[in-house]
């Protein structure tokens, strides 16, 4: 599904990404792991198609296509799903409206007519279930307002609404309490099928206790460093990322 | 630069004799006293001429390029071959209306000049109300304009002889909106300077919807000024709509004066224009009285919209709110003049104030200057002024969900201006200045969309899928 080969990407000349390799299959969740600045959030970013970084070198292939010739919108379309670290939000849009947009663009790329009404609002409900959301919230302005939790879960109901094929959750976990971590995490493995692929970018180990991944990548200035499965997790919980360093060192 | 002065003194030389050569025919209809009021207005336009970006208030807005041009000046009606029933036709569900205009400066219906509605409302032409009623005129007219005198406000009392004159009695409520629109259709360039007036009553109400619409690509100058009278506990709404052709230039002045416990909504919502100046003074002359000013701004080209509001609060517990809001194109200017002054004994006022731009190029500028001039301790007065882009943020995070850059944009711009749009009170009108708005955004509105009126060409179907009403 998703091919990275050889990524190396700058921000204003600065190397972050050096030299990047990722395979990733339908069905499967990766975990990317590793201590702060070390390009976790450049990755997602890129592979979304954020404005403001070079790709000096390497390809990123998604289902066949160049994802980096393409806009961010496209890349959406064919159904990469960023989760955001940082919500933005955005006064005077409500959530239906954007929701609904979004979803007719979809369906337009594909070649379908704009989506009927009652079947807009079956999914809307359905994905506020998933998520626990109230109603009060998706009648509201994107995001403003919403505490941080509520951003968080209003990302995976966004996601619910557009059952992207590649989703890349961006530190989904960071500032939420147990609570909202079991919704966010019960979200994500109930929307789990094996034709979907999902990323979740992790700074701690706590939220790969409820969101189990197939595969643990540890992220280190640049490169994946080691990979393994969720036990590689365990272990770096116990030890700390200074064990690798000193291991690759 | 001699050209330039030579063109300068050309328009004032030219207002000043023909002034003189036609005083018969400007005087022909006045009451007793107007014309001491024209001669002085007359000898006051001499002293001071058109304004200047020496002058404070016009800083940012230089009208000399405006006077070199060469204008026509009406001093009779003429309706030409115009089809009334072809530009009157109106479509707006669910929107009773009255529909008074002035064509090229004067009342359009010449056989009707002045209707009075079964409540008492009395409607139509400013030069028959003199006629027939000269002591209500007379009691207000240029009693709230003269409360800042220019070059042009003095020129348009001097030559000013028909508009529109509204009459609302005593706890009387207009049962219609009326729709002043004013019409420019001449094959020369016009010089056009009427006066409307607004008298309402003890608790009258009226809504009145005020358009100026261009029906050719001549470059016309429109000079007016309004003066609204609102008496104890009166209420208006009150919308401009402006959609003027790229060459056309709007000087609009309107003067509010409000006693006790009234309460003013007006808007200035600007779509198209070549230089569009509005003028809002409010009064708050009576306790208790409330005005909400707002303004919408949509400028791109060349164009140039300049709004200037000074709110009085002369008396105490009054409050007021602006809210001016702006998205400005290629090398449109912008700008926005926003004076509070609270006098010594006003205490216990509240006003607010708010100016936001967007601009979407670096070749776009706003000037905006928030003023609080304040004389009273126990006061709430706030500003804030902000010019800025579209959110680059948002921008990422609505086209990560697959929404084009275009309707990405699109969707910021149109919130943005809705802050404004969700504040009018009239829904059918409100349906339709979205519409309008929103044809603005995707640079599909012509201007021969005639704002309220000519609404064959309503929106019914677009690409553009976004339901704006539920947002």
């Amino acid at each position: 599904m998703l091919s990275i080969k050889n990524l190396h990407v700058a921000i204003d000349g600065k190397e972050i990404i050096r030299g990047l390799d990722l395979e990733v299959k339908a069905g499967e969740v990766h975990a990317i792991m590793g201590p702060n600045g070390t390009g976790k959030s450049t990755l997602a970013s890129v592979i979304a198609g954020k404005e403001g970084y070079d790709v000096t070198d390497g390809e990123i292939i998604f289902n066949g296509k160049d994802l980096l010739e393409l806009p961010t919108e496209e890349r959406a379309l064919e159904g990469i799903f960023l989760g955001f670290q940082y919500p933005v939000e955005i006064p005077g849009v409500s959530m239906t409206n954007f929701m609904r947009t979004a979803l007719n663009e979809q369906r337009k790329y594909h070649g379908l007519d704009p989506i009927p009404a009652g079947e807009f609002l079956e999914r809307m409900e359905n994905a506020r279930k998933l998520v626990e959301i109230h109603d009060k919230l998706t009648n509201r302005s994107v995001n403003e307002g919403f505490s941080g939790g509520e951003k968080k879960r209003n990302e995976i109901f966004q996601m619910a609404m557009l059952e992207p094929t590649l989703s890349i959750l961006d530190e989904t976990d960071s500032g939420l309490d147990i609570d909202a971590l079991k919704v966010v995490a019960k979200g994500v493995n109930d929307l789990k099928s094996d034709k979907n692929a999902t990323i979740v970018i992790t700074h701690y180990q706590r939220l790969l206790d409820y969101i189990v991944p197939d595969f643990v990548h540890v992220l280190f200035e640049g490169k994946i460093v080691k990979s393994g499965d969720k036990e590689l997790a365990m272990e770096l919980e116990e030890k700390g990322y200074e064990w690798l360093k000193a291991e690759t060192v | 630069m001699i050209k330039t002065m030579i063109a300068e003194s050309t328009l004032k030389e030219k207002v000043t004799s023909l002034y003189q050569s036609n005083k018969d025919k400007i005087v022909s209809n006045d009451p007793p006293g107007m014309e001491t009021i024209r001669q002085q207005s007359f000898e006051d336009f001499l002293k001071l001429d058109f304004p200047t970006p020496k002058l404070e208030k016009w800083k940012n807005t230089d009208i000399r390029k405006l006077l070199q041009r060469d204008y026509q000046i009406l001093f009779g009606p003429e309706n030409g071959d115009l089809d009334l029933d072809k530009i009157f036709h109106c479509e707006v569900p669910d929107f009773d209306t009255e529909i008074i205009s002035l064509y090229n400066g004067w009342y359009i219906y010449r056989d009707k000049p002045l209707t009075t509605l079964p409540n008492g409302t009395i409607i139509g032409s400013f030069a028959r109300a003199l006629q027939e009623y000269p002591d209500l005129v007379m009691k207000h007219y240029n009693k709230y304009a003269k409360s800042d005198l220019n070059g042009l406000n003095a020129l348009n009392t001097a030559y000013a002889q028909d508009g529109v004159f509204i009459y609302v009695p005593d706890g009387v409520e207009a049962y219609k909106t009326i729709q002043m629109v004013n019409i420019l259709n001449k094959e020369d360039n016009l010089l056009v300077q009427n006066r409307n007036l607004v008298i309402m009553g003890k608790n009258a109400k009226l809504t009145l919807v005020h358009c100026d619409d261009s029906h050719n690509f001549k470059s016309s100058l429109t000079n007016t000024i309004t003066e609204v009278f609102m008496d104890e506990g009166a209420n208006m709404k009150h919308y401009k709509l402006q959609n003027l052709n790229n060459d056309t230039s709007l000087i609009n002045t309107s003067f509010f004066h409000q006693e006790k416990d009234s309460n003013l909504s007006t808007f200035a919502i600007s779509l198209n224009g070549g230089l569009i100046r509005n003028d809002i003074h409010v009064r708050l002359n009576g306790e208790g009285s409330h005005a909400d000013v707002m303004g919408l701004y949509l400028m791109d080209k060349e164009q140039h919209v300049d709004n200037h509001v000074f709110i009085d609060h002369a008396v105490p517990n009054c409050t007021s709110n602006e809210l001016f809001k702006g998205i400005i194109d290629d090398h449109a200017t912008a700008v926005f003049n926003g004076h509070i002054l609270v006098r010594k004994d006003a205490q216990k006022t509240n006003a607010y104030q708010t100016n936001r731009n967007i601009i979407l190029n670096d070749k776009a500028t706003v000037n905006t200057k928030p003023f609080l001039e304040i004389y009273a301790d126990d006061v709430k007065c706030s500003h804030g002024a902000t010019v800025g882009q579209i959110d680059n943020d948002a921008l990422f995070y609505i086209k990560s969900r697959g929404i084009s850059e275009y309707n990405a944009k699109l969707l910021l711009m149109y919130a943005f201006a809705a802050e404004v749009i969700n504040q009018i009170t009239i829904d059918p009108l409100k349906v339709r200045i979205d519409d309008l708005v929103k044809k603005r955004l995707r640079g599909e509105l012509a201007v021969c969309d005639q704002c309220v009126l000519n609404c064959k060409n309503q929106e019914k179907t677009y690409e553009f899928k976004i339901d704006m009403s539920k947002l």
